[in-house]
């Protein structure tokens, strides 16, 4: 089996309909066993091990270093730095497309945040390197670091996200808040987050000439392809990536890197193959983070509890040389029905690396801000936060005013109340304890999320002896996509899954756009149906004017495809297979082309999202202030589902990611030195096993006709939303204490 | 500085000459036998990604420097599967969905049969949660892991009452 064709079936399938069977995974033989190749786990003829050094200042100015002790170190073989760096025919500091963030590749002796790469050790062992690397010792003139959401004078970002406007409007705000009877105003504030991908990032480059190959985990192959091509000057077509699994993403794999390409220069210095893998503290500086926020929120109510007016205002923070802002106020701009909205952001820059898309960046804080919110406006209005977040049920769009494609968030909301048992939940806070005296508190929050599309290309390829081969250069980061898509493929082309081999994970097939936004599967999977599709007509053209063929005469649109056969639509015992059409034709193969994209017509008649219901139990120890989310119930409805198996476990790993949001990671900057003091995975506390003791997601039914043919939506993201907010709820509704700055620590409830 | 160090690795004895006293066996095991199914998470014992039986027992393998461990036995990822048969827990975590992208399941998966050969957890889910902990996974498939474990440990069980 090679590492980008994976052509086993299991032995649960039912031919002929792929799409909504849960088949398990089809790369889980080779991730179970370690045959699995990650980028790391590359080593070609002659590699040497490269490794970074990085800035222990966050500004100022690189003096010099130890070269002589750290070239003479046993193995080390070259040290790279600003002067002996191969040069570069693109600027990495420019913006040639919104997608391009400024990079440090070595390109002066600036220093501009901590972690910064500042030099390259190359050595023949990864021992070698990383002595080396120790040896050399930088000299810094270091300047003051600006640190937090008041470090520096706030600016206005003219847009925010991937290119979303900065403030919306709709109504007048104030004169609802006027009109009120139930007001509200709150501060929330969340934490700078690091998406620490179980993978360090990672590279394996060689160069032959002016033909680059690479192994590397990519959200985004077709992007890093262009980037690479203008910084080194050479065409997209020479440069190979080969990214079949990576070790996961959240956002932080999606565009190039300084890293990745200080690895590709590594090689060019060297002449010879590098392996180039950030240490985990190194993943605290060049390769993005979630930017802190504080988010302002004013509410209004009538007497019955509805809306007259919501307000978000976001500061947040990005660095002193790039623009990425998150977008966390917009996430209020589709979920709860208002007269009046206005959401706005403002952002400081700091001495740290530029902030990234991070798994549902603006959606997370955003949604743990405004369920908060909320539910301190349902307690306001004496109700039952169910019940007000039903009496403000969005008909449609409120910002905008569109009708939505489909949501089913009514039944989510009924279906998770009833399995979590919601109705027994006491209306005050403290009113449960458990049987060792921990307070119980029962939480919710609304969850929601955009259903995007990218554009992305597939093709498929039925072959004379009746098989398939469908192409797509899709990223599977865990989420499924070598399972899902091949169940799209299989479906497309009218053949069982274990007649098609199914191509994916390298930048030679066609572009399936970038695995980001919960997109990939609805774009990647529609190129997919399409270029099936696509090629089942040709075929079908090929029988139905053929004379010899049972299916002369009945045009393209009148036949069925299934099984590998094609079926007379008004006659289905009329039939004929694939491999006797193309072999009567003397053709060995015909091929079909396929696009996803999001259709603009759609797009501009509906409002798309996926949404959801998650409710959460916590236990607060009284004593101690000591909180565990003990039980989750997550329902979801998010358009057509392809694999349920693996959507429950995108759900599921959503949710961990919502109670790790409310109660567990955030990195701490030491304020004298602008470094994270807890750049490693002991320190920067991530939910382990123990933490998530019971979770539950349930896939609610939903059609929807307008958001892509195949009426796919998004579950990558969605689940931290409403996640998050809910166990925060929960831990008001155990203790009393409504706790606005995330995540929640003994600290806040301590003696409660 | 030259040190000759024997290993068993997956059954195999190995002789490694090393001529680095700093080789951990991780990376030992990784860059200088090539058996990168053991993957290499935070190289300072704080995820798990490591995980492999030395001697029997779960260890973080970034945390073991070979020069101390001559004569040692070691098991990884690579050496679970006999004759092309899935060992009961990588069969259950497939069937449990206990993996999404894959990078810290051959630790996972090392560390459920280190628990279960250690005989403390029972089929008490809290306690394979407990004896799961020094595991980090990112994507958050503890849910099936946890499900998995348990599900390969009433096998074994059963397997063994019969054997």
């Amino acid at each position: 089996m090679s590492d980008i064709a994976l052509t086993s079936a299991p032995a649960h399938l039912r031919h002929g309909s792929s799409i909504g069977q849960p088949l398990t995974r089809r790369d889980g033989p080779l991730k179970v066993t370690g045959e699995a190749r990650y980028a790391a786990d590359n080593h070609p003829p002659g590699m040497l091990f490269a490794v970074l050094a990085v800035s222990t200042v966050a500004r100022g100015r690189v003096l010099g270093f130890d070269l002589a002790a750290a070239k003479g170190h046993p193995g080390v073989v070259e040290v790279m730095t600003p002067v002996n760096r191969p040069p570069l025919a693109g600027d990495p500091d420019g913006k040639e497309s919104p997608f391009a963030f400024r990079m440090d590749v070595l390109q002066n002796d600036r220093v501009r945040y901590p972690q910064q790469p500042v030099a390259v050790v190359i050595a023949e062992t990864l021992e070698a390197a990383t002595e080396g690397a120790a040896l050399l010792a930088p000299r810094y003139e270091a300047e003051p670091a600006r640190v937090g959401l008041d470090g520096a004078e706030p600016f206005a970002p003219k847009v925010v996200g991937a290119g979303n406007p900065a403030s919306a409007r709709h109504g007048d705000v104030e004169s609802g808040l006027r009109a009120a009877s139930h007001r509200l105003e709150a501060t929330y504030e969340t934490p700078a987050q690091y998406h620490n991908a179980m993978e360090p990032h990672a590279i394996v480059a060689a160069w032959d000439g002016d033909t680059l190959s690479i192994d590397t985990p990519s959200q985004g192959m077709a992007l890093t392809q262009a980037r690479i091509a203008g910084l080194f000057g050479i065409p997209p077509a020479g440069i190979t990536i080969r990214s079949p699994f990576l070790g996961g993403g959240f956002g932080s794999k999606g565009l190039l890197n300084g890293p990745q390409v200080l690895g590709i220069l590594a090689a060019r210095l060297v002449g010879r193959p590098v392996k180039l893998v950030l240490r985990r503290e190194q993943m605290y500086g060049p390769v993005g983070h979630r930017a802190p926020t504080r988010q302002t929120i004013r509410m209004g109510t009538d007497a019955g509890g509805a809306f007259t007016a919501i307000a978000n205002q976001a500061r947040t923070a990005t660095s002193t040389f790039d623009d990425f802002i998150e977008p966390a106020a917009d996430v209020a701009h589709a979920l709860y029905a208002t007269p009046a909205l206005l959401t706005g952001h403002d952002a400081v820059r700091l001495d740290t690396g530029t902030p990234m898309f991070m798994r549902a960046p603006g959606e997370a804080p955003g949604s743990i801000a405004l369920e908060s919110a909320v539910d301190e406006m349902a307690e306001a209005c004496g109700m039952d936060p169910l019940a007000f977040r039903l009496k403000n049920y969005a008909e449609v769009e409120p910002s905008s005013g569109r009708p939505f494609s489909s949501k089913a968030l009514r039944e989510c909301y009924a279906q998770g109340a009833e399995r979590f048992g919601w109705s027994r939940r006491p209306l005050a806070p403290r009113r449960m304890r458990d049987e060792a005296g921990l307070l119980v508190g029962w939480g919710m929050g609304t969850a929601i999320f955009p259903a995007l599309m990218f554009a992305g290309h597939a093709r498929a390829v039925l072959k004379a002896d009746g098989t398939g081969v469908v192409e797509t250069g899709a990223h599977d980061m865990g989420q499924g996509a070598w399972t899902a898509l091949a169940q799209i493929a299989a479906d497309g082309l009218g053949l069982p899954l274990d007649r098609i081999e199914f191509r994916s994970g390298h930048s030679a097939l066609p572009d399936a756009g970038l695995a980001g936004g919960s997109a990939h599967t609805a774009t990647a999977g529609v190129a997919i149906d399409r270029a099936g599709a696509d090629a089942i007509a040709k075929l079908a053209g090929l029988a139905t004017r053929d004379r010899r063929s049972p299916l002369f005469g009945a045009g393209n649109a009148g036949v069925v495809a299934r099984d590998g056969r094609l079926h007379r639509r008004d006659d289905e015992a009329r039939s004929e297979g694939y491999a006797d059409i193309l072999a009567r034709a003397g053709l060995g193969e015909i091929e079909g082309r396929g696009t996803g994209a999001a259709d603009p017509a759609a797009q501009a008649a509906f409002a798309m999202h996926a949404h959801g219901a998650v409710f959460a139990e916590v236990k607060v120890d009284p004593e101690f202030g000591q909180v565990r989310c003990t039980r989750l119930v997550g329902a979801f409805a998010a358009g057509r589902v392809v694999n349920p198996r693996m959507v429950r476990s995108q759900y599921k790993g959503g949710m961990v990611w919502g109670v790790s949001f409310a109660l567990h990671e955030q990195a701490v900057t030491d304020g004298r030195t602008g470094r994270v003091m807890n750049a490693n995975l002991a320190e920067y506390h991530v939910p382990v096993n123990a933490d998530v003791p019971s979770l539950e997601a349930i896939l609610v039914h939903e059609h929807d006709p307008h958001v892509n043919p195949l009426g796919i939506k998004g579950v990558g993201e969605i689940a931290i939303t409403g996640t998050a907010g809910a166990v925060a709820n929960a831990v008001w509704h155990a203790t009393g204490v409504r706790c606005r700055h995330f995540p929640i620590g003994l600290e806040q409830l301590i003696g409660v | 500085m030259g040190l000759s160090i024997a290993l068993t690795v997956n059954g195999a004895p190995h002789r490694v000459e090393l001529e680095d006293p700093r080789v951990t066996l991780l990376d030992l095991l990784r860059e200088r036998l090539h058996l990168t199914g053991t993957k290499k998470g935070c190289d300072r014992g704080q995820c798990g990604a490591c995980t492999v039986l030395l001697d029997g027992r779960r260890t973080n393998a970034c945390l073991a420097l070979v020069a101390a461990h001559d004569g040692a036995d070691v098991l990884t990822i690579e050496g679970l599967a006999s004759g092309g048969e899935l060992h009961p827990v990588q069969a259950a975590f497939i069937a449990h969905d206990a993996l999404q992208c894959g990078f810290c399941t051959p630790g996972q998966i090392m560390s459920a049969v280190g628990l279960i050969a250690e005989g403390h957890a029972g089929n008490d889910p809290e306690r394979v949660r407990e004896g799961m902990s020094g595991n980090l996974c990112r994507c958050g498939a503890y849910a099936g892991i946890t499900e998995a474990v348990l599900d390969a440990q009433g096998r074994l069980a059963r397997g063994s009452e019969a054997a």
